[in-house]
């Protein structure tokens, strides 16, 4: 792409190239409302910097009298909107990411969805973004619209704004209606902790004040748009900041060689500097910084290097190497604010896949406090989180990771949320302190430990979960186990869906919420008992895969047995033992697995006991087989998460 | 001083190159034998040094690419010590598939697009580094960094994972893959900008140089074997051609240039007037094409 005007010579000497090499890289968002024009704006600044190509302008000029939404008119916006979805429909759908460069600095930008529904799309294009233009049309002033991009712009760290005061050519080039959105707009912006916005009045149709300033805005004496982005100060406070290094992988090309490469998150670090690996506290200097261009004496902010320590200490991906005077957090309970993308709502007590930059780690939402309202920033109380919305909740991990509040490293302060079934990108992360209980309660040590409790009992705990559809033989099979177990000398406990129902989880109702804090709860209890040496049989629904697979990761690798009793739903609804079917199809309950709430059967269970045609004791003596077979440690199966 | 965007852009790349290698079971980088490959080639040699690239190379081979590209791969294969796969679809070969009789869209699809598909499973490869870079095509620039795949290889632009800062969901199912374009954010000028800075080999098609051609549909296309077809109306003539992009030669066009040093390219870059996509025919075959071909399973 060229970055010179065609007329100027041709940069031929080295010092030219030389500039051309080292301009600083700006990372900017195009956002607002629909139709503001975000897509036009960026065409008509590739346009105008004569950044679109001359094959690139054919194409334009015939789609634009194909497609176009500018009359006779080159439709600018067709040069960012690059798929078939978005063209037919006139929408930008997905963010786009340009680069382009000027005389004085390089530039990506990223254009971004203005409908609600794309929320996650222009926090994606933010994430990575160092400012942002904020679109807004002249005609209709502040929308609902630029209040939640402004909103997400602030809580996604990004301190720059410029706002573009849009179509300033359909109301006349008047100074008035433009003083009037910016007042507005600064209005209800102040809180959202900006440090620099910019009002700009212009046409994006038109090119008044995109790259030159416009005669006929003779009143406006500020810079225009690309003259403010080639002059915003980038930051580089991740500079000044301590040093951080999230090991992403450790090389090892020989037993002489062990260096811890990532890229450096903040701050700087020398030859000689003592650091400190994040987890364990242990401390170590600088030996060397390889790079294949050879060593370097000092490694900054934004370098990929690789590190060689003084003393063998055992780091893998996922830890941290930082400055021992300013260390991270390491906790397992912090607080953070979470945008939620996902059509599955987010649940509290749902076990999902923490990611940060470089670490992975199982985690839950312990405590949603609340939603945030994204057009008043009012907050909500909230048992879930929808799509697109915003909230302030506590998350647990199942082991502790090294992080920094959000607000003071952008690198080490966020994470992603992975829905565990799916695998989507369900929800982003912002941390904003660790939970002072996670520095505090430290597990206690005992004495008298599990294998102890176990070589009493004579046998090993074990966890038996039987799932299965209301009816299904749950209970019944669950009894005729626990009685065959209990006459062959085995310490025992059943766990019965109803009976919990009665006491421990009696504030539950049968939302999904309460679905799955139902089942944490029980597998929970099932852990302590197994902990304490006993055969746990639970028999619960347990509809969701998800609360299964927490259950399972719980407990101790091969003691944790998931058994499917399988029977159709007609067969349960034709036995209905206690009249429930009979009323969930008539309406008088709401929830109801099988009927109006899903049931999700198990992919991989320990054992898939199909119940029509079968007696129960066969059932049940089907269980004991497999539990004393794998009991004897001989099949047991090693299950990854 | 804060680094310059080259670096960035540079140490962007490493970042991505090491986090696959740290989270997939079975990563290969898509060895093109192209001016991006050779820059990821050489970014591979950067992420791991001391160590050597923990994954293979895959070409994959439609029987038409340029002579002198066989001759550049198999030299830096022997140089650099690679682990170079070559796949070539079988059944490209038995129907003698050609793109001066087939057509570049069948030609493209049979050998480019269902050949990938096939390296892919057969290797089971979880994840494929390709060099594609945002700046070439608009489909291009609304793709992820990392783009997943179903397990028939497809490409779903409406619901692609949020990819939010540089925190990489890199999870996927068994028979899912992820396409990983560590060039994302380059542009055309950055990558010579950097070959030149780094003093990267490349194919010598780059250079300008005197070359038997023949115009066709107002593309230069080089006689590159005795395969290619010369109707009576055809004239071949030597001239002053390199190549900003290359492929199969029958689908490459060249341009007229006298850009013999990689200083000479940089400077004819900060005046080009077309994009370099111009001199591909698949490109031209109809509106959105890249979009249906990526869709498909193409890179």
């Amino acid at each position: 792409m060229a970055t010179a005007p065609t007329d100027a010579p041709p940069a031929s000497h080295g010092e030219d190239r030389h500039d051309e090499r080292n301009k600083s890289l700006l990372r900017f968002i195009t956002c607002g409302s629909v139709d503001d024009g975000k897509s036009t704006l960026i065409g008509r600044l590739l346009y105008d910097a004569k950044l679109v190509l001359d094959d690139q302008v054919a194409t334009l000029e015939s789609d634009s009298r194909k497609h176009g939404n500018a009359g006779e008119d080159i439709d600018f916006a067709l040069l960012v909107d690059g798929l078939e979805a978005e063209r037919e429909q006139g929408i930008t759908i997905d963010v786009a990411y340009r680069s382009f460069a000027t005389e004085r600095r390089r530039f990506i930008v990223a254009d971004t969805p203005g409908h609600e529904e794309y929320t996650r799309n222009m926090a994606t294009g933010a994430s990575t973004a160092d400012l942002a233009v904020v679109l807004v049309d002249a005609r209709k002033g502040i929308l609902q619209q630029t209040r939640r991009h402004s909103y997400i712009a602030s809580l996604i760290g990004i301190r720059h704004i410029l706002l573009a005061v849009n179509k300033i050519d359909l109301m006349g080039y008047d100074r008035a209606v433009f003083d009037r959105h910016v007042a507005d707009y600064l209005a209800f912006a102040r809180d959202l902790g900006f440090s620099t916005i910019q009002p700009i009045p212009l046409s994006a149709r038109y090119g008044d004040n995109v790259t030159r300033r416009s005669g006929k805005t003779g009143w406006y004496a500020g810079p225009s748009l690309i003259e403010h982005l080639e002059t915003v100060p980038v930051e580089d406070a991740a500079l000044d900041r301590p040093f951080r290094l999230p090991v992403q992988y450790v090389i090892r090309p020989n037993l002489d060689f062990r260096g811890f490469a990532g890229q450096v998150a903040s701050g700087s670090v020398a030859v000689g500097d003592t650091v400190v690996v994040a987890k364990s506290g242990q401390s170590s200097r600088v030996r060397e910084i390889v790079t294949h261009d050879g060593p370097l004496e000092r490694a900054v902010e934004g370098q990929a290097v690789t590190l060689v320590l003084e003393d063998q200490l055992d780091v893998s991906r996922g830890n941290m190497l930082v400055a021992p005077a300013a260390r991270p957090s390491v906790a397992d309970q912090f607080q953070a604010h979470v945008i939620w993308f996902d059509h599955q709502p987010l649940l509290p007590g749902r076990s999902y896949i923490l990611r940060t930059e470089t670490d992975s780690v199982e985690a839950t939402v312990t405590a949603l406090k609340y939603s945030v309202d994204i057009t008043s920033f009012s907050h909500i109380a909230a048992k879930a989180l929808q799509m697109n919305e915003v909230g302030v909740c506590n998350l647990s991990t199942r082991a502790p990771i090294a992080f920094d509040p959000y607000r003071e490293n952008r690198s080490t302060g966020n994470f992603i949320l992975i829905d565990r079934t799916t695998n989507r990108t369900a929800g982003a992360g912002m941390i904003d302190y660790a939970l002072r209980r996670a520095d505090n309660i430290h597990w206690q040590a005992v004495e008298v430990d599990r294998a102890a409790r176990a070589a009493l009992k004579g046998h090993r705990p074990a966890v038996i979960w039987l799932t299965g559809l209301s009816g299904s033989g749950k209970s019944t099979v669950a009894n005729r186990l626990e009685s065959l177990l209990h006459s062959l000398g085995y310490h025992t406990y059943l766990l019965d869906g109803d009976n919990i129902r009665h006491g421990l989880n009696r504030d539950l109702g049968f939302t999904d919420e309460d679905r799955v804090e139902n089942i944490r709860r029980v597998a929970e209890v099932a852990r302590l008992m197994a902990d304490a040496g006993l055969i746990v049989i639970v028999s619960f629904i347990s509809p969701f895969r998800s609360e299964r697979q927490l259950a399972r990761e719980m407990m101790t690798k091969g003691e944790f047995f998931e058994v499917f009793i399988d029977t159709p739903i007609e067969e349960c609804a034709r036995r209905d033992p206690k009249g429930l079917y009979r009323k969930a199809m008539s309406g008088e309950i709401k929830n109801f697995t099988g009927i109006s709430s899903p049931y999700e059967p198990p992919e991989n269970p320990e054992l898939h006991l199909r119940t029509v045609g079968t007696d129960p004791n066969d059932l049940a003596m089907r269980i004991e087989e497999m539990l004393a077979t794998r009991m004897n440690g001989e099949t047991t199966r090693d299950r990854d998460v | 001083m804060p680094l310059s965007h080259l670096e960035r852009l540079e140490a962007e790349a490493i970042h991505i190159l090491r986090e696959v290698a740290a989270t997939f079971s079975r990563p290969v980088m898509l060895y093109s034998v192209g001016k991006d490959s050779s820059v990821m080639l050489h970014l591979a040699m950067k992420a791991f040094y001391p160590a050597r690239p923990p994954f293979p190379f895959l070409h994959v081979d439609t029987t038409w690419k340029f002579k002198e590209m066989i001759a550049f791969r198999d030299r830096m294969a022997k140089e650099l010590d690679l682990d170079l796969l070559v796949h070539v679809n079988p059944e490209g070969i038995a129907q003698n598939i050609s793109p001066f009789v087939h057509g570049s869209s069948a030609h493209t699809h049979l050998m480019k697009t269902v050949g990938l598909r096939q390296a892919l499973d057969k290797y089971g490869f979880d994840a494929a580094f390709g060099g594609a870079r945002r700046d070439e095509e608009k489909s291009r620039a609304k793709e992820r960094i990392f783009s997943f795949r179903n397990t028939a290889h497809a490409w779903d632009p409406k619901s692609q994972r949020p990819e939010m800062w540089k925190t990489y969901n890199t999870r996927v199912a068994p028979g899912e893959s992820i396409r990983v374009f560590p060039l994302s954010n380059w542009t055309e000028l950055d990558v010579w900008q950097y070959i030149l800075k780094e003093n990267i080999p490349i194919v010598p098609l780059y250079f300008a140089a005197r070359r038997p051609v023949v115009e066709r549909d107002g593309m230069l296309i080089l006689v590159d074997d005795e395969r290619m077809p010369i109707g009576a109306g055809d004239k071949i003539e030597e001239r002053m051609v390199r190549f900003r992009t290359l492929g199969c030669y029958p689908l490459t066009g060249a341009v007229e240039s006298d850009a013999t040093t990689l200083e000479a390219i940089v400077s004819e870059m900060l005046t080009a007037r077309t994009s370099e996509r111009q001199g591909r025919m698949i490109d031209r075959d109809e509106a959105g094409s890249m979009e249906k071909k990526k869709r498909e399973g193409y890179f």
